[in-house]
């Protein structure tokens, strides 16, 4: 129930701690699973310096929460959170941080999961890399 | 009132442009939008989204409607 789109650097391990700590989950919970996206400096065999992830003000965060609204409805969570870096990156910055907080392990697996993947193919976001031939656009999932 | 265009990415750099207005009455469906605005064919995989929801190209549009053309999406990591 928590969706940002942030393009300031994204410290995963803070938001995770920052989150739970506005929680009254304290008993209920007993899974959370974090998924970090980081970023490699290297795509389809080329050294990328750096990115630039471009995305659609809005309808992100709709479609964000309409991803983790599906996810709260076919699996037993707590809570979930996604929180997403738009704007430039370096390699090892961290990307995207999903977690979703249950009462058991294979709630908040599946939820996690599931918003990730689904995330990947309907949040819209677009790659660019700068690369040693200049700059390309990631034309599909890798 | 019209209708607002909007292009990203790889479609707004081959446009280059990244927003447009379409007389509402000129246009029924979010293909004609393309059409009245491109001035080329709409590229293969082309994503459509009307008012910031996935659309198909024949859905209707309407004065005030946003309509947007993208490319394949490609976020998250690993």
């Amino acid at each position: 129930m928590s969706v940002r789109v942030i393009d300031t650097p994204l410290e995963p391990w803070r938001e995770v701690a920052a989150f739970e700590a506005t929680q009254k989950f304290a008993g209920k919970v007993g899974a959370a699973c974090v998924f970090v996206g980081t970023m490699r400096d290297y795509n389809q065999d080329t050294t990328v310096r750096s990115m630039v992830l471009e995305h659609y003000p809005a309808m992100t965060e709709r479609e964000l929460e309409a991803i983790g609204n599906e996810a709260a409805r076919k699996w037993t969570i707590e809570k979930w959170m996604v929180v997403h870096r738009h704007g430039a990156l370096q390699p090892s910055d961290p990307i995207v941080l999903v977690a979703a907080w249950s009462g058991h392990r294979e709630q908040a697996f599946a939820a996690c999961r599931y918003i990730i993947e689904a995330l990947k193919t309907r949040a819209p976001f677009w790659k660019q890399e700068q690369t040693e031939n200049g700059a390309r656009w990631v034309e599909r999932q890798t | 009132m019209a209708i607002t265009v909007r292009f990203f990415a790889g479609i707004r750099e081959r446009l280059g442009r990244n927003q447009a207005q379409v007389d509402a009455s000129a246009v029924a469906s979010a293909a004609d939008v393309w059409r009245e605005v491109a001035g080329v064919p709409l590229p293969p995989n082309t994503l459509i989204a009307v008012n910031q929801e996935y659309a198909q190209p024949g859905q209707a549009v309407r004065d005030g409607d946003e309509v947007a053309f993208f490319p394949p999406v490609t976020g998250g990591a690993a």
